[in-house]
């Protein structure tokens, strides 16, 4: 059977090899740890504590403030050592909680789960649950889960989308995950479907997790609801519009969001997430991620407490090797870069990378017009014309060619023959345009 | 707290942090590369002469980029990104093997000057530059542009009344036969003899990704289509739909000429409207206008459609029109 797909897109190299057969490792944090506010899509969540408050784990340390955004937990007990901004892997200061781990882990009394089995919760449960755990997308974009378990009244979702994809070159934790915690997954998943009162389940696994599509696809044998499908590998394939449109072959709208064709995705990740945090009443205060790139002596998948300094868990993996030239948070194709290991993980950091040698790319040329952007743009831009308006100071001009529908995925700068920055013009564009709306609405 | 040391000298960039090895540089010299083949048959077939041609114009025309590089102020080591070995070696190829040295150096010159660099260098010109250059050597020496000579491997024919093909039917109703069209034993301009040479190149090309191959398609289904239309209607008046194919600069111009990139249009379906266009001019041209060949006056002709087409096609965006 050939495995489903999208348009257009790009595939990698992907460097899954270095780390793929490492199973999942506990790691314990360092002395010190640091746990951002704002480690989430929208509203940075209000500090709880102060200096020289006790903390046990599980603990609420931020109070999330909106809608759209999340609380936040102590990861470990001890001592809140400041209130105060601190570096973050997104690349800014943000108010963050430093604690002085005491190594005692002593947990919160209050916590335990609403109910004996996951079974039992009633969707306003669900949600409620995963809003006070603090679960947010784990696939990276760290968007707050239960704003995507309360879709508007008027939409019917009728399928879930496990996204299995892991498109991003060098990360394994989701596919470790899938093999070491198929059962809770589902059991998760199967708590999100009576949520939103969706009739199917769809997981779309790219064709490279070939243990993966085996071990799911005897685990639902003979469930007729769930549906297990091998995606191509090819990047962006983890993107939800690309994702939905390979399994169910439904467009999402520009600038709509995947319940406007009636499907919710969720990160096998984040399920994880929601099984442990139903069945135990912990919030979410640990995630798995991958560590890996030739710069790091051992790449390893690992299960991390929240807030666990960069500078720990490299030396945990043996620390760094060669000439060190980048370390990024996430994958490579979408990850940010870094200035310091002295930054902690937050809920979003699906991957530490470390790359030794030289940077990518090389001289920048004129635009040729080969076309290799527009062949592989996966939203169907045509991104050499939306740069050239952009540079040319017209950024109005080009949202006309679809600006702003750029998922800033990065596949044409990737594929770029004469290496021009291409997204990066594009994100550039996006702050122009912005700015230039906000000038006009103010004119009146 | 300590901050570590070397931390300070990593790179900090916006995603993505892998990319393409390949370059523009590399592109270009593929081109060049396959161009070797009907090179090394125009040199088979006219031998001295095509050496010649083809060495002072590729030399023309690199040193043309320097200078205006130069002149501009611009960084002279664009001179070796292969774009400019690539139009020397195409206009080369377009040109009679008997032209004379001079006006192959004043072919290249135009070529960089008029067809790129006045419009502000690679990337930004409007016209194929090598057919800029052959253009501008039509109308400055028409005779010398179209005086023929046979090939070396044909007997002893009188060079003054030689002709090629397409121009031996238009002017005198002869026929050429088909196998030595294919092959190149024919007169014309050095590369486009051999159809078969240039579709090899090509085809390495096409496969590399470094050539659009909806292009050389369209154009030569559009040739075949009309010029059979009216050889079935007329076959005494027309000739065949193969003759029009194999015959003249055809091949050469529909797979690297219509095909460079920077002038040829954004999106799909503008790139099936230019070849298409391109395919209709050249037959348009052949049979109903004053020339026997038409290939490089459709081309620099569709040329100037192509900001036109790329300003008014916009592709379907993911999503556009999907209902919420």
């Amino acid at each position: 059977m050939r495995a489903k797909t999208f348009a257009k897109g790009v595939h990698p190299w992907d460097f899954k090899e270095l780390s793929k057969q490492r199973p999942t490792e506990v790691v314990k944090p360092g002395k010190r740890v640091v746990i951002p506010l704002h480690q989430h899509t929208g509203a940075p969540a209000e500090p709880l504590v102060k200096k020289g408050d006790r903390l046990l784990v599980g603990q609420k340390i931020g109070e999330a403030k909106g809608f759209i955004s999340a609380p936040v937990h102590s990861s470990v007990s001890g001592t809140v050592l400041s209130v105060a901004p601190f570096l973050s892997p997104v690349g800014r200061k943000v108010l963050c909680v430093e604690i002085e781990n005491d190594d005692g882990y002593e947990v919160n009394p209050s916590i335990r789960p609403c109910h004996e089995g996951i079974e039992e919760y009633t969707p306003q449960e669900v949600r409620e649950s995963v809003r006070e755990a603090g679960i947010v997308g784990l696939g990276g974009a760290a968007f707050p889960t239960a704003v995507k378990l309360s879709p508007p009244k008027d939409q019917t979702i009728d399928a879930v989308v496990l996204n299995g994809a892991e498109c991003e070159p060098y990360l394994t934790t989701d596919h470790r995950l899938m093999l070491e915690r198929a059962d809770e997954i589902l059991k998760a998943a199967e708590a999100v479907r009576m949520t939103v009162g969706a009739k199917e389940i769809h997981v779309g696994i790219e064709e490279n997790k070939g243990d993966v599509i085996d071990l799911w696809s005897r685990k639902v044998k003979g469930i007729p609801h769930v549906h297990v499908e091998a995606v191509k590998t090819k990047y962006p394939q983890g993107g939800e519009k690309m994702l939905i449109k390979a399994l169910l072959n439904r467009e999402v709208p520009c600038g709509g969001l995947p319940f406007n064709v009636g499907v919710i995705v969720q990160n096998v990740g984040t399920l994880n997430a929601v099984y442990d945090s139903l069945t135990t009443g912990m919030p979410l205060i640990k995630r798995g991620l991958t560590i890996s790139g030739d710069g790091v002596a051992k790449p390893s998948n690992l299960e991390v407490s929240i807030g666990t300094l960069f500078s720990d868990l490299i030396e945990g993996c043996g620390g760094y090797k060669g000439d060190v030239n980048r370390v990024l948070m996430g994958g490579p194709m979408m990850g940010i870069s870094q200035s310091t290991d002295q930054v902690p993980v937050i809920k979003a950091t699906s991957g530490i990378l470390v790359m030794a040698g030289a940077a990518p790319g090389g001289k920048e040329y004129p635009c040729i017009g080969c076309n290799s952007c527009t062949n592989h743009c996966p939203m169907g831009l045509v991104p050499t014309t939306i740069v050239s308006l952009v540079r040319a100071g017209k950024a109005m001009e080009s949202k006309d060619w679809g600006l702003t529908d750029c998922m800033e995925c990065g596949t044409c700068a990737f594929v770029c023959p004469a290496h021009i920055p291409l997204v990066q013009w594009v994100r550039y564009g996006k702050a122009e345009y912005l700015k230039e709306k906000k000038r006009l609405e103010s004119q009146g | 707290m300590t901050e570590r040391t070397y931390s300070n000298t990593w790179t900090i960039a916006s995603s993505p942090h892998l990319g393409r090895k390949d370059s523009v540089a590399t592109i270009m010299y593929w081109v060049a590369g396959t161009l070797l083949l009907p090179t090394l048959g125009a040199l088979y077939y006219f031998r001295g002469n095509a050496l010649r041609v083809i060495l002072i114009t590729v030399v023309s025309a690199l040193l043309s980029e320097f200078i205006v590089l130069k002149i501009r102020k611009k960084d002279t080591g664009a001179v070796f990104d292969g774009s400019a070995l690539v139009t020397g070696l195409l206009l080369a190829l377009t040109l009679p093997p008997s032209l004379k040295s001079s006006y192959c150096v004043i072919g290249a010159a135009a070529a960089i000057i008029f067809g790129k660099q006045l419009f502000g260098g690679l990337g930004s010109n409007i016209f194929n530059p090598a057919l800029v250059g052959r253009a501008f050597l039509q109308a400055a020496f028409p005779i010398a542009m179209t005086t023929w000579t046979p090939t070396a491997l044909m007997e002893k024919v009188d060079a003054i009344t030689f002709a090629t093909p397409l121009g031996g039917f238009k002017f005198s109703h002869a026929l050429t036969e088909l196998k030595p069209m294919i092959l190149g034993n024919i007169g014309g301009c050095l590369g486009e003899t051999s159809a078969l040479l240039v579709l090899v190149g090509a085809l390495v090309l096409i496969y590399k990704g470094y050539m659009d191959w909806k292009i050389p398609a369209g154009i030569l289904f559009t040739v075949f289509l009309f010029t059979g239309t009216l050889h079935l209607l007329s076959p005494l008046k027309y000739a065949s739909p193969l003759f029009h194919l194999f015959g003249g600069g055809l091949f050469l111009g529909a797979f690297y000429m219509a095909t460079d990139m920077v002038t040829s249009p954004r999106s799909s379906l503008g790139t099936w409207i230019y070849a298409i266009f391109i395919g209709l001019l050249v037959v348009v041209i052949r049979i109903f206008g004053g020339l026997p060949e038409g290939v490089m006056y459709s081309i620099l002709i569709v040329n100037t459609f192509v900001p036109i087409l790329d300003r008014y096609i916009k592709p379907k965006i993911f999503g556009e029109g999907a209902k919420r």
